[in-house]
């Protein structure tokens, strides 16, 4: 066979850096030793493939898993995946997960003292079009308190995970909310030095993607490896 | 988001040797960390990935997809089964030895990290393309899962910082 392509690398301050003092829990975490460079061989540019099979008519409906409606600011979030060319990825699986309207997330670990919503878990999934569209609705999920440093508070966001073509362009990123006042206060979401990659994390709001009488829209595309690659972000 | 979660990739009855693969996962302090994920990927028993871009003229296992993620456990402990995958090629009409390639997430980390486990008992580590871009033997070997005597179980830690850190990939 001949060899792969692969894929290009990173340019520099555009994802965040393995070590970043401000995120505490990163400092014991960290390599310390340079990492090997690995050429792209035949084990990285293949990955697992998921497909229509895998998801459900709710999965993508965050508002329509329980027996009621959850509370909070209904919302719609879509957008495109693409490649590091700009090129829709079709078919592909995009997980995300996220607090309730309140900041309080369903799993045991959160004991922030805001309520659990019974009628929100904040998981979905959905896979992308024949051209490279996912759409989610679900609700805005509430900034919460984390003890990184004194009167820390997340950003609101949501976070997404996905696979796309290989190995190598798994992408977990978190996507927030344009004019949040807590975003210049977030040390994870300053991890990425070079502010258009940064930006490339925050959602817009989208008066042509909101339903009327039904909810907001909020437009977010997602770049898997490149030039314009979504930072990555835990 | 448990549900991809699969510690049994040989749950389909799948051509070639069933191993488990167990180990810890510890930070810079040799604590472990409790709420780290692997996801692992690998070839079937004949070297061939379940992907279009695999297009060797080797057989697919349609009872093996290669993809697994595994959490671990309070105590820092993860353990998968598997087949042992075969011979790959590599970079240069080179061929890779046996090998499973990880990518580790947990919380602490704005972005995940890759590494790849090979077996001590394959005399092709000697000559994989990938292994021999690491200078120190004594990084090489943070790479390379050791068989207990007899029993298909293969022990391999995640060393994330210090002096015998696992080796992780720039890619």
């Amino acid at each position: 066979m001949a060899d792969p392509a692969g894929y290009r690398r990173a340019k520099p301050g555009t994802q965040p850096n393995y070590l970043h003092p401000p995120y505490q829990s990163s400092i014991k975490r960290a390599p310390s030793k340079p990492l090997i460079f690995l050429p792209h061989t035949l084990s990285e540019i293949t990955g697992p493939i998921y497909g229509h099979d895998n998801v459900g008519p709710t999965d993508s409906d965050l508002t329509k898993q329980h027996a009621g409606e959850p509370i909070g600011e209904r919302i719609i979030v879509s957008g495109h995946v693409l490649d590091e060319s700009g090129r829709p990825v079709p078919r592909t699986l995009v997980e995300i997960w996220q607090a309730n309207s309140t900041g309080r997330y369903r799993h045991d670990v959160d004991q922030h003292d805001a309520p659990l919503d019974p009628n929100f878990t904040g998981a979905g999934r959905t896979i992308t079009d024949d051209e490279g569209r996912y759409r989610f609705v679900t609700i805005k999920p509430g900034a919460y308190p984390w003890r990184n440093h004194y009167n820390a508070w997340r950003a609101r966001h949501i976070h997404f995970s996905l696979f796309g073509p290989s190995f190598l362009t798994r992408l977990v990123t978190q996507m927030y909310f344009e004019g949040d006042p807590l975003l210049p206060l977030d040390p994870i979401f300053s991890s990425v030095a070079d502010t258009a990659a940064r930006d490339r994390m925050i959602s817009s709001f989208d008066l042509e993607r909101t339903i009327p009488e039904f909810a907001l829209g909020y437009h977010f595309d997602i770049v898997l490896r490149g030039r314009n690659a979504t930072p990555m972000g835990s | 988001m448990a549900w991809l979660n699969t510690t049994d990739l040989a749950k389909n009855a799948p051509a070639g040797e069933r191993i488990a693969v167990a180990g810890s996962v510890l930070d810079g302090d040799s604590k472990p960390i409790p709420d780290a994920l692997l996801e692992v990927w690998q070839a079937n028993a004949y070297g061939k990935y379940a992907h279009p871009e695999d297009t060797q003229d080797t057989q697919i296992d349609p009872g093996f997809n290669g993809f697994g993620r595994i959490p671990t456990d309070r105590d820092g402990h993860f353990r998968f089964v598997t087949i042992k995958p075969g011979a790959t090629p590599g970079p240069g009409n080179t061929l890779q030895a046996p090998h499973i390639v990880v990518a580790v997430f947990m919380r602490g980390m704005l972005k995940h990290l890759y590494t790849r486990i090979y077996f001590s008992d394959e005399a092709a580590n000697a000559t994989d393309p990938i292994l021999g871009r690491i200078e120190e033997p004594a990084r090489r070997n943070t790479l390379i899962a050791t068989r207990t005597t007899g029993a298909p179980e293969y022990r391999w830690d995640i060393i994330m910082q210090g002096e015998n850190e696992t080796v992780f990939f720039d890619c």
